[in-house]
């Protein structure tokens, strides 16, 4: 098993602890992982990216230009991202700020409204959780006991505290994702 | 089982200092190897194991405080990016010249100038050519992982204190930033004062009544003198080159053509060699991992097996006259790169590969 994922979003909305904690959840399970961030004047204007791959096998090159799966989580990053979805690859994006919806018609498209469901159980800072539940509902690679143990090494001790919200978010993503265009 | 841990390259280099003993680290922070530092000050490693970290005023600062504390014979170490390396070079060649071991680290990033905070290979000839005045060589490693990040620091000072000669880490900016798995070695105890003196007869560790001074200079006005202190220089240098030649070989054994590539790009052609080899293309990667010494011999083999070698390199083409050298221009070699602190995809190395050879 190979995932290779591209999470790209604003700073500030846990694009890159989102990969952290994809990255130890696989550390857990004994697999291969790398995590390569935009460090450079992107990130310095606003929107932060990371390339995040998990395999069985050992990983080549950390640098693509193709993915299996694409998680979007703002317009700019539409822009740029969803031409670069594996063909019969998937596509997951919160439509919120979203003014121009994919139009791929060779990949699975997923929607899940990861800020309006943080914003309804009143913490924002669990958005990102949220959305790696989008994720996990369509592409199982971890366990949820993984995804905890991740989440456990990721945090500092002093937020451990609030892994259980963390876990509820993760629940409640699996449940509100929505599938929006699915390859026969 | 050992520890596993997610880590940023430059956060594994901290770590694997701390880890190996080393008792100095003098430095200043440019992107994109700021980690380097910011972890080492987070980790408080003077609580730790008494190892000093020093943000110094400057790169010329940090490389001669790096100068003082090998010439007593201490593990020490510095970390830049090509702009600040390009400055610590005066330092580089006086420790060469005065033959003592150290490490020092280059997250490159693209160039010239202050050019750009992302990844680059443009520093190869600096590297591996000399950088500063004077015929001199550093010992250049080049990590592909973060877990060689950290492997390389051990044996860095290894070959640093077996040859009394500095080695230079090349890594790049993509290798810095990324977090990959990294299996934590054990903790090693700083050496003590006893230790030293008898690791390093040569060092200034107080002279005593029982044997002669100990000078440490890179200065010799007597040009007989300083010839054949010259031809020690080389002949140790001839001596690294018969010893401590490292690669690795993906695929060669039935290719037909060759990759060459090291660090990052190395890490790129292996995908390439995946896809290449997907349409029917035989292909494989030589990954020099000592970039001095030079893995001439074996390329000089696989020059007669293979039709032509593509060195990949993110520059405009530096490596490539080492190869061209290694297998004595006796088939093709061509360059493939990107400039400016683009990293090729796996596709464009293929296509490059496609349009060059077939």
């Amino acid at each position: 098993m190979t995932e290779e994922i591209i999470i790209a979003g604003f700073g500030g909305q846990g694009v890159l602890s989102m990969g952290k904690i994809m990255c130890y959840s696989g550390i857990v399970q004994g697999q291969e992982v790398t995590w390569m961030p935009s460090y450079g004047p992107e990130m310095r204007g606003g929107t932060a990216n990371v390339t995040v791959i998990i395999s069985d096998e050992r990983i080549s090159s950390p640098i693509i230009n193709e993915f299996d799966t694409a998680i979007i989580l703002n317009q700019q990053s539409m822009d740029k991202f969803e031409g670069m979805v594996k063909p019969g690859g998937t596509l997951i994006y919160d439509p919120n700020g979203i003014v121009r919806h994919p139009e791929r018609k060779d990949v699975n498209i997923y929607r899940v409204e990861a800020a309006a469901e943080a914003a309804k159980m009143d913490s924002t800072k669990t958005f990102n959780m949220i959305v790696l539940g989008g994720f996990l509902k369509i592409k199982p690679i971890f366990k949820m006991e993984n995804v905890i143990a991740g989440l456990k090494k990721s945090l500092p001790e002093r937020y451990h505290h609030l892994i259980p919200m963390n876990e509820k978010a993760v629940l409640r993503g699996s449940e509100i994702v929505t599938e929006a265009q699915i390859l026969n | 089982m050992k520890e596993l841990r997610l880590m940023k390259g430059n956060e594994a280099i901290a770590e694997a200092a701390i880890r190996a003993g080393v008792d100095g680290y003098f430095g200043y922070p440019i992107t994109p190897q700021s980690e380097v530092l910011e972890y080492l000050m987070m980790e408080r490693p003077e609580l730790r194991t008494g190892m000093v970290v020093l943000q110094a005023e400057s790169e010329v600062a940090a490389i001669n405080m790096v100068y003082g504390g090998a010439g007593a014979g201490k593990m020490v170490m510095t970390s830049s990016s090509s702009p600040g390396i390009s400055l610590k070079q005066e330092g580089i060649t006086y420790i060469a010249g005065a033959e003592l071991p150290c490490l020092i680290l280059n997250v490159v990033r693209g160039g010239p100038g202050l050019g750009t905070i992302q990844p680059a290979q443009s520093d190869y000839f600096q590297s591996v050519k000399g950088g500063g005045h004077g015929d001199y060589k550093l010992i250049v490693l080049a990590p592909a992982s973060v877990q060689e990040m950290y492997d390389f620091v051990e044996t860095s000072f290894d070959l640093a204190f077996k040859y009394r000669n500095p080695v230079l880490i090349l890594s790049d900016g993509a290798i810095g930033q990324m977090m990959e798995k990294v299996e934590i070695g054990d903790q090693k105890v700083r050496l003590t004062d006893e230790q030293v003196k008898e690791r390093c007869p040569w060092a200034t560790t107080g002279k005593t009544t029982k044997r002669e001074r100990n000078i440490i200079t890179s200065l010799d006005l007597d040009p007989n003198k300083q010839e054949k202190f010259n031809h020690k220089l080389q002949a140790k240098y001839k001596e690294i080159e018969k010893n401590e030649v490292r690669f690795e070989e993906i695929q060669t054994k039935d290719a037909e053509y060759l990759f060459v590539a090291y660090g990052t790009s190395a890490r790129i052609c292996q995908k390439s060699v995946q896809l290449a080899r997907a349409k029917g293309i035989k292909v494989g990667l030589l990954r020099p991992i000592t970039l001095f010494p030079f893995p001439a011999e074996r390329l000089l083999e696989l020059s007669k097996q293979v039709k032509g070698i593509l060195s990949v390199e993110m520059s405009a083409g530096q490596m490539i006259e080492d190869i061209k050298l290694s297998v004595h221009c006796n088939i093709p070699v061509e360059h493939f790169g990107r400039m400016g602190g683009i990293i090729p995809s796996p596709g464009e190395v293929v296509k490059a590969l496609e349009q060059k050879f077939l």
